[in-house]
């Protein structure tokens, strides 16, 4: 019992069942469907999902700072639609509008972050804000699709980079797998990750200790901004066009991937490898349904939502089953002490 | 002079100088905007009485949201209610090319209602019973949603060719006004009546501004909480009839599609503010109203619908600006700098 009680407490459990749950999918599928079996499924589950997974890490950045960035997957569309715009309409080479790009999600972040710091608003109605923002300028753009056709854009899109003559990975999927280890190492062994856990745990306090929050604050947003802007890249690499309603609802995928792996939504919890997981879950629900073929693809919102729902329903478990076996530690601590001093 | 200034100073301030501002704008530039006649079968027609037909849907959606706002909560899940509203009651009457219902139509809009207080009352159990954050309690509805309205009409767009079922938004044989301007009206005034006559507004402002002294006081704060989220349920579900019927279809995707923003942003013009605590039914209405307006007199400048959300966007972060108290302690600072006794609407409006 005690250990079923350490386990559920332990920091790494939401991780644990994600990782279990994962692979009981992953099983499920191989034995029902044949070609399950393929390593180069396995890959393509990064291949197809390296945007969601760039976008997912900026969205945990947030998350942990009790924070919420609904406008990700309208930077994303944005992204998409300039890239689009500039290379196709205006003939900027690749090298320039990718960065062009990058600096103006970066920055649409930081603003974003500092009207909420520095003004003391809530994050969602901001960020609300600018999903629609940046979704109405997608259109104010261009309400068409526009194709990219940038020989050396569609080359980087078609490239194939194998791994141990198993299968191939996109060049997407390399970039998502940088920004995990990037963020896992941020969010471990650096400054600002430790101050950016001190603010999710206690704003308060770790305002009172010094620690730099109003900076770190922006700094998070703009985190976000960039890996939106960074996802819309990774998305175009696999659309090769922009278009006005890419990623819709993306915002909603990241933040249910986030908190499948992990991420409290009160602040202050996440673990990027747990992030990973909970995308490739997704991943999974998605390749069962194209395996299967008669699936509707609103099967997956329906699927997503509950188990969205069933993990956010355990953590509020989690969190009460914690205060309750602190509450009684701290009770079993001092009774011994009061003991003998009153005779 | 004096009433002048408490005129400014009252929360409808904002709202009716919005709304004046947009119809003077609009009387101005669109040739006969303010032109009412009467049709041969004896309807009103007119630009104003399209405006009020049009925001019908939106006036119950803010009332709801009203409410849910002064919780200090949030629901971004009505435009998928709405949507799985109007795939109800679409799909109850049914698509047969003749005409011919395939239930009666008053059982078809009770069901309608009744999904909408579903999804209200799961979003209710989710807040109030699990103790989870508003936006992201309602967020899986609000992506979950239009999922199961696709389900619903199984990915199709459900057409009705039962002709009561257009009298929703049009007006019924005899009737000079829309019947859509009657049901908000019904809807506001029956808030209204609860406001005046029982405790409930008192209650959730209470709940609004302080949770915990609420309860030791001895109000059910769950249940307020849980009732509040049901109501907005049940005022999505009513739109959801309005929108559907308006175009006499059920189409999962576009059914009230971005409605949430424009709720939030009435209640907001309104006067109430986001953080929730004192709250403002008149205002949200004329808000609402505004917002439609603002809507139209977008469209007739040539602004695509798509496009639109763009300056709904703007006008959030500027109002969201003007109501931060850290925007006003700012300002002040600036006042007492500078020893300029100026308004501070205005000047918070140039700041944003």
């Amino acid at each position: 019992m005690k250990f079923v009680n350490n386990l559920i407490a332990s920091k790494y459990f939401s991780f644990f069942v994600t990782v279990l749950l994962f692979m009981i999918l992953y099983a499920v599928g191989i034995m029902t469907y044949k070609g399950f079996m393929r390593p180069q499924v396995f890959f393509n589950l990064f291949i197809d999902n390296a945007a969601l997974i760039i976008v997912t890490v900026g969205v945990t950045f947030t998350l942990l700072i009790a924070g919420i960035d609904l406008s990700v997957g309208a930077v994303l569309a944005l992204t998409c639609m300039m890239l689009a715009y500039l290379m196709e309409n205006t003939g900027v080479s690749p090298a320039l509008a990718v960065p062009a790009v990058l600096v103006v999600g970066t920055a649409f972040g930081a603003f974003q972050g500092y009207i909420i710091t520095k003004f003391d608003l809530q994050p969602f109605i901001i960020t609300l804000a600018g999903m629609f923002f940046c979704r109405g300028l997608t259109a104010v753009i261009s309400r068409d699709t526009i194709s990219i056709s940038n020989p050396f854009y569609v080359g980087i899109a078609s490239a194939r980079i194998g791994v141990f003559g198993l299968g191939f990975v996109s060049v997407g999927a390399v970039v998502a797998l940088l920004v995990l280890i990037v963020a896992a190492i941020v969010l471990g062994y650096t400054k600002l990750g430790r101050t950016i856990f001190a603010i999710g745990g206690n704003e308060s306090s770790a305002s009172l200790m010094g620690l730099p929050v109003f900076k770190t604050k922006v700094l998070v947003y703009t985190i976000s901004g960039f890996c939106s802007a960074l996802g819309g890249i990774a998305y175009s690499l696999i659309m090769l066009t922009g278009y006005n309603l890419h990623g819709l609802g993306m915002e909603m995928d990241a933040i249910a991937s986030s908190v499948i792996g992990g991420t409290l939504l009160t602040g202050g919890v996440a673990f990027i490898p747990g992030t990973l997981f909970g995308v490739l879950i997704q991943g999974v629900i998605l390749t069962f349904i194209t395996f299967q073929g008669t699936l509707s693809a609103w099967w997956t919102k329906i699927v997503i939502g509950a188990l969205l729902c069933v993990f956010i329903i355990m953590q509020a478990f989690i969190t009460a089953h914690k205060s309750r076996l602190s509450s009684k530690s701290s009770l079993e601590q001092t009774t011994p002490k009061n003991g003998p001093a009153n005779p | 002079m004096e009433k002048l200034k408490q005129f400014t100073s009252s929360s409808l301030f904002l709202p009716i100088v919005a709304l004046a501002v947009l119809l003077i704008f609009n009387a101005v530039f669109v040739d006969g905007f303010l032109h009412i006649q009467l049709t041969e079968d004896g309807r009103l027609y007119g630009r104003l009485i399209d405006i009020l037909n049009r925001s019908s849907s939106l006036v119950i959606l803010s009332l709801g949201m009203t409410f849910v706002i002064a919780t200090s909560g949030i629901d971004i899940s009505v435009g998928a209610v709405v949507a799985i509203s109007a795939a109800v009651v679409c799909t109850f009457i049914g698509g047969r090319g003749d005409g011919i219902p395939e239930h009666p139509m008053v059982l078809a809009m009770l069901a309608a209602v009744g999904a909408g207080v579903v999804c209200g009352i799961w979003n209710g159990l989710l807040v109030a019973k699990f103790k989870i954050q508003a936006v992201v309690a309602t967020l899986i509805l609000m992506t979950a949603g239009r999922g199961i309205a696709q389900l619903m009409t199984e990915g199709q767009i459900i057409t009705v060719y039962y002709k009561p079922f257009s009298y929703i938004s049009g007006t019924i044989p005899g009737n000079i006004l829309p019947t859509t301007i009657f049901i908000a009206a019904a809807m506001v005034l029956l808030v209204v009546f609860l406001m005046k006559k029982t405790s409930i507004g008192l209650f959730v402002q209470s709940v609004g501004i302080n949770p915990t002294a609420s309860r030791f006081s001895g109000i059910n704060v769950t249940l307020v909480i849980f009732l509040v989220y049901a109501f907005s349920g049940l005022c999505a579900g009513v739109s959801g009839l309005i929108e559907s019927s308006l175009i006499r279809a059920a189409d999962a995707n576009n059914a009230g599609l971005n409605m949430e923003m424009d709720a939030i942003l009435a209640v907001a013009l309104g006067g109430t503010l986001l953080s929730g605590g004192k709250f403002y039914i008149g205002g949200s209405v004329i808000g609402a109203i505004t917002i439609q307006t603002l809507t139209t007199t977008m469209y007739a400048l040539g602004v695509s619908a798509d496009q639109l959300p763009v300056v709904k966007a703007i006008a959030v972060i500027a109002i969201c600006l003007i109501q931060s108290k850290r925007c006003q302690e700012i300002f002040d600072k600036w006042k007492a700098r500078h020893m300029q006794p100026d308004n501070p609407e205005e000047k918070a409006v140039n700041k944003a």
